[in-house]
């Protein structure tokens, strides 16, 4: 499975002057498309949260994060703040995924469809693996269910390769199941 | 028409696209309205889209999740392997694989076994037409 958006620990400060030998040192995690972009946003976050920019401070470390347990489901909650056409609003979703950078971008395809928010527009705040008794949205809530029972209603039949599409075929289709 | 087949933990089901083409997987687990925590005993626990998926008739019971030992022992007790070899499904997939796997020299063994059969069943159609004259 690969993902367009990685989770990068990004280490930095800023450099060492006469005044103050030992600058404190900070760590962000952040989602990006490559380290570059990873580097870039921390100096975004980093310039307006301390008097520091990118030319009087130094990257000290970068690393990315990968998931721990791939194998196991969690529900993520997301609070995220984004820019609309008339402001800046908070929000807070869950998805249901496998892996933090799954939901984050299931986070990113939902807001550039419902809400119009491109991904350069979206600040996340904070994630955060939420246990099943303390999700809030009914839809992740309806899946928390051990004896879970549904049948799949609209089966399309694809063909096994992309190869054997065709325009035409002779027949229509059998949708049941 | 009711549905006779569901998505549920212990559903078996057949890869129909993608790089596991043609395997039999265990569903695990829900994640949401689309993907499914999928497993098999020779492959590494991961999530699909039920769109990849076709259940089959299948099905085992086991615990949601349970780990690969308890999955394969679930496999034994219920028997998937023979159960889906000796369906009708399975062995039109055995068929099909059998054909597209055939050599020159099979496809001439087989042009040979045919000709003998259709032979004898002519055979056996010429005296039933001849007692019926």
């Amino acid at each position: 499975m690969s993902y367009k958006f990685h989770q990068f620990q990004v280490v930095g400060r800023g450099l060492p002057t006469e005044s103050d030998e030992h600058p404190k040192i900070y760590r962000m995690k952040l989602w990006a498309t490559n380290e570059v972009r990873a580097k870039s946003k921390f100096w975004y976050f980093l310039r307006k949260l301390k008097k520091v920019k990118k030319s009087n401070g130094q990257m000290l470390a970068i690393n990315e994060i990968f998931e721990k347990n791939p194998t196991t489901i969690k529900n993520y909650g997301i609070w995220l703040r984004y820019q609309s056409r008339t402001g800046y609003h908070n929000m807070y979703k869950e998805y249901r995924d496998t892996t933090l950078n799954g939901g984050i971008e299931q986070m990113y395809t939902e807001m550039a469809s419902r809400h119009r928010v491109r991904h350069h527009c979206i600040q996340v705040i904070k994630t955060a693996t939420i246990p099943a008794k303390l999700c809030k949205r009914e839809s992740t809530k309806q899946f928390h269910n051990s004896k879970i029972k549904f049948p799949l209603v609209f089966k399309k039949v694809r063909p096994p390769t992309r190869k054997l599409k065709t325009t035409y075929k002779a027949s229509r289709p059998n949708l049941f199941v | 028409m009711p549905f006779k087949r569901y998505v549920e933990i212990g559903r078996i089901a057949l890869v129909n696209y993608g790089k596991d083409y043609g395997k039999l997987v265990v569903i695990v687990d829900v994640i949401d309205q689309n993907r499914a925590l999928v497993d098999s005993p020779d492959m590494v626990r991961g999530q699909m889209n039920f769109k990849r998926l076709t259940l089959t008739d299948i099905k085992i019971d086991i615990k949601r999740v349970p780990n690969k030992k308890t999955l394969i022992a679930a496999m034994e007790a219920a028997d998937v392997k023979n159960k889906w070899e000796n369906s009708s499904w399975g062995r039109k997939l055995i068929v099909q694989k059998k054909r597209a796997s055939l050599n020159d020299f099979d496809r001439f063994k087989i042009m040979l076994a045919k000709i003998k059969k259709a032979g004898v069943v002519r055979q056996e159609l010429a005296k039933l037409k001849k007692e019926t004259a």
